[in-house]
């Protein structure tokens, strides 16, 4: 492949507009890592078309000489996704950013695949809207690769992640053939491709664009501190607000390294004094929410409570998100870290702490830990050396050992990153070789020729031979 | 037709699945049968998973249950009550309109992707369902999924067994999420809006942050036939609210404000409102004991009421609307004018309409399912071929 670099540059310098193909060695490097740092490969070239046409015209050509694709939107994956391979041609979406179409009557909104996720949000708002799922990197991270990951978000407790938030795709196959699925109707005809293709890692094919569900803006929202003297304590809290029935619209939990982090980053005013720490977010009228929290503060009180502080206005309120939104990046600011993402069930949120910390102690390892509690969706934060290869396999030993206990304790690998590269060798653990050979097999109905980012997602023994 | 199969295990399914494939018999899938859905099914051999029955564990603080396929959906829900807890998405009781006497099963409640009225602000069957075990057309026992609410771990198999009818899979075992069952519910009912001006009022409330869980419209051909006639003269446009009591009249209270300027308003209160989308959602006025063609169409909010009035003026229809608009329960007079029906849908920005009752003798000419488009049904049929090889799941089912 790498020999005929010149022709395949050429032929696809003939299929794009001027200036919408990079193959210069420097112009290469943005695109060989995403967030996932401890993987880099420069790619053979990056095609960033402005048309669904021209996607369906690099993929054609790519398709017919078997050269490897990676599908691209903004490259914060922290998994790997959008890391491509040295005989890849990327497929960068950066161009595609148009908002098409905004339907209020109908709470519809369909944008180009290129688009962020904040600005479709920052696009409706002035009408009393919002589209719910929120990423911690929403302010760069595009709907298509929302889409291919199946992203989640804080406050998807209460409204649910990207598959359930979409309602339509216009895709490019493989062999470049364009298919629409789904509408601005609820439910769609047939076999629920569109679940099948959100969270398909840009291996099914890639999306150009997109419909997704808006909703009305409640009319207000707060979010609470709880402070507690130890993560057990914090986390039987989460467990009973969950199991009384009150469902917050987000629970994110920081332990104390993560609050230390976040804190001299965001300077938020979380409490220094405390082993936990839990932002619970409710919503409604002024009545509303006070009902609720008086809940939740009994709750609370129950499991030992020792702080509990209301934010008072919208500022404080934006600042207690902000320091929990960037986490990962204040975290970067410290040390480097590998980000973990396995969900566990509620019950079992106390023990994978504990055992989490044992882990990263065994290791050498630090780890702060800040994640989605109410939905049992854990971050650990493994802090490490880049630069010294003896920690970086440590760190990654350590995040293998982490992501088997959240398995082993009923969980899963991923609840919202993906598979990428990451957590590709460790999906036999999850899973039976018939459970993979089944998913490889829907994959093929996709794309036969298994070129649509090859290297991620399933392992690379067991893989059918074409 | 018989029942010529009732494994009463994972294995036993899957060895007689296997068995089935070896000789390339074909397998009719079913639950309860209670779906009416078989008509069109030319099967050498029936499997019912009513055997597969029980609950295999509930967690009521983790909000998950999972049960094995052929537990009767009224068991469940039973059992989540007990717990003040419900299947959020609401799924129909279908035995009015198929007039079937059996029970509804949970994996036949999957299997369809049942939504009800609450699947506006709360998800379909398939947003809820979190992990499945299925028997593949080879007879090997599949897993995907899990039990957790966030799982992005491979491809979403489960998303696409959701709603295929059983053609792609057995299903044995379903892993769901639960919600709590709201403490109070109330309706906002607005009388007298024609068609056109209940979608255009409906659009209006779902943009107000009063978090309506359901809003449906019921013209006065329907309107008597729900709560034995106790809803106020007119055509009704009706708006659910539910949670804690003190939240659910407060809202009442201002949607009523906000509906008033558009015709006279009256609340619903606890058991009415209750008693009034259950009928909504087993589409009452139809469940008549004929075999009139029905429809369930699904297209945007606003375009079914536009459906409906093009429809009018070619044929006989009756219709209501759940969803917003966007779910339009269309019977026909005489004719299922199929290739009307669709036209129109398409004409119209797109959606499907799916055949829901018939005579044998329409099913067997109607394609209950939306035709797909040529590119889509290519990749429908691969998705086909490689779960099921031999085509012995349900075939002539789902195009």
């Amino acid at each position: 492949m790498l020999d005929r670099r010149e022709t395949i540059v050429a032929d696809l310098a003939d299929l794009l507009p001027p200036g919408c193909l990079v193959s210069d060695v420097r112009g290469l490097v943005p695109f060989e890592t995403d967030a996932f740092i401890a993987y880099r490969r420069v790619p053979l070239a990056v095609a960033l078309p402005e048309t669904t046409a021209q996607v369906a015209a690099v993929l054609k050509y790519c398709s017919r000489y078997g050269i490897p694709v990676v599908p691209r939107g903004a490259g914060t994956s922290l998994s790997g996704g959008a890391i491509p391979q040295e005989d890849a041609v990327v497929i960068g979406l950066s161009k595609m950013t148009r908002i098409l179409d905004i339907d209020f009557p109908n709470r519809t909104a369909t944008v180009e695949a290129g688009v962020t996720n904040i600005s479709i949000s920052e696009a409706v708002m002035p009408e009393g809207f919002f589209y719910a799922p929120d990423p911690s990197s929403q302010l760069a991270c595009t709907i298509g690769g929302n889409i291919g990951m199946n992203s989640g978000g804080a406050h998807c407790l209460k409204y649910g992640v990207t598959t359930n938030n979409l309602l339509g795709v216009k895709m490019v196959l493989f062999d470049g053939t364009i298919i629409e699925l789904g509408g601005k109707a609820l439910d769609a005809a047939g076999y629920d491709l569109l679940g099948l293709v959100c969270g398909s890692e840009g291996q099914l094919g890639i999306v150009t664009e997109a419909t997704v569900r808006l909703l009305a803006r409640p009319e207000g929202a707060r979010p609470v501190l709880f402070g507690f003297s130890s993560s057990e304590e914090a986390g039987a809290c989460v467990a009973e607000v969950i199991g009384s029935g009150i469902i917050p619209v987000a629970i994110e939990f920081m332990d104390k390294p993560a609050i230390g982090i976040c804190e001299a980053f965001a300077k938020a005013g979380y409490p220094m004094d405390v082993e936990a720490l839990l932002i619970v977010e409710v919503e409604g009228s002024e009545a509303e929410m006070d009902a609720t929290l008086a809940s939740i503060i009994d709750i609370a009180r129950r499991h030992g409570v020792t702080t509990i502080r209301e934010s008072q206005s919208a500022t404080e309120a934006a600042l207690i998100w902000k320091g929990r939104k960037s986490a990962f990046g204040a975290t970067g600011r410290i040390a480097d870290y590998i980000c973990m993402d396995g969900t566990v069930p509620l019950s079992k949120l106390s023990e994978v702490l504990r055992k989490t910390g044992e882990i990263a102690a065994r290791y050498g390892l630090r780890v702060a830990n800040v994640f989605h509690a109410g939905d049992g969706n854990m971050h650990p934060l493994i802090l490490y050396n880049i630069n010294d290869p003896e920690d970086a396999a440590r760190a990654e030993a350590a995040g293998n050992d982490i992501l088997k206990l959240c398995v082993d304790a009923g969980g899963c690998l991923t609840g919202e990153h993906g598979v990428g590269i990451e957590k590709r060798d460790l999906m036999l653990h999850q899973f039976t070789q018939a459970d993979l050979n089944q998913q490889m097999a829907a994959r093929a109905a996709f794309d036969p020729q298994w070129i649509m980012n090859p290297s991620k997602v399933f392992p690379l023994e067991g893989r059918p031979t074409a | 037709m018989n029942i010529d199969f009732e494994p009463q295990t994972e294995d036993d399914a899957a060895a007689i699945v296997r068995a089935a494939a070896q000789r390339s018999a074909r397998l009719r899938i079913q639950g309860g049968g209670t779906r009416g859905i078989c008509a069109a099914i030319e099967a050498d051999a029936v499997l019912s998973t009513r055997k597969l029955s029980g609950i295999v564990s509930y967690n009521p603080a983790e909000m998950t249950m999972s049960a094995l396929a052929g537990t009767p959906a009224s068991e469940i829900e039973v059992k989540l009550a007990e717990h003040r807890q419900m299947l959020a998405f609401e799924p129909m009781d279908p035995r009015g309109l198929s007039g079937a006497t059996g029970e509804p099963t949970i994996g036949g409640v999957f299997a369809t992707n049942s939504s009800g009225p609450r699947r506006l602000s709360a998800g379909a069957a398939r947003d809820h369902l979190l992990g499945l075990r299925f028997v593949n057309g080879e007879g090997i026992v599949i897993k995907s999924g899990g039990r957790v609410m966030k799982n992005v771990t491979g491809l979403d198999l489960v998303k696409l067994l959701a709603g295929a009818h059983g053609t792609l899979g057995l299903m044995t075992e379903v892993t769901f999420k639960v919600l709590p069952l709201p403490p109070a519910s109330a309706t906002i009912v607005l009388s007298s809006l024609n068609d056109a001006e209940a979608a255009g009022a409906m659009a209006r409330v779902m943009s107000m942050p009063s978090e309506v869980s359901s809003a449906a419209h019921l013209p006065e051909s329907v309107r008597g036939r729900f709560i034995s006639g106790r809803l106020p003269d007119g055509p009704a446009t009706i708006f659910r609210l539910e949670g804690l009591p003190a939240t659910v009249s407060a809202r009442a209270e201002k949607l009523t404000s906000a509906c008033a300027v558009a015709g006279p308003v009256t609340v619903l209160e606890d058991q009415d409102s209750r008693a009034l989308w259950r009928e909504v959602r087993d589409v009452k006025p139809y469940a008549d004991g004929t075999e009139r063609a029905l429809w369930c169409v699904s297209v945007a909010p606003t375009v079914g009421h536009q459906l409906v009035a093009a429809l009018r003026l070619e044929t006989g229809v009756d219709a209501f609307y759940d969803w917003q608009g966007g779910r339009v329960w269309l019977r026909m007079e005489a004719d299922p004018e199929a290739d009307l029906v669709r036209r129109f849908i398409k004409a119209l920005g797109g959606g499907h309409a799916r055949l829901m009752r018939a005579s044998s003798a329409v099913r067997a000419v109607t394609p209950a399912f939306e035709p797909e488009t040529p590119a889509v049904s290519v990749l429908s049929a691969r998705l086909r071929e490689k779960f099921d090889p031999k085509g012995i799941f349900n075939p002539g089912l789902m195009g």
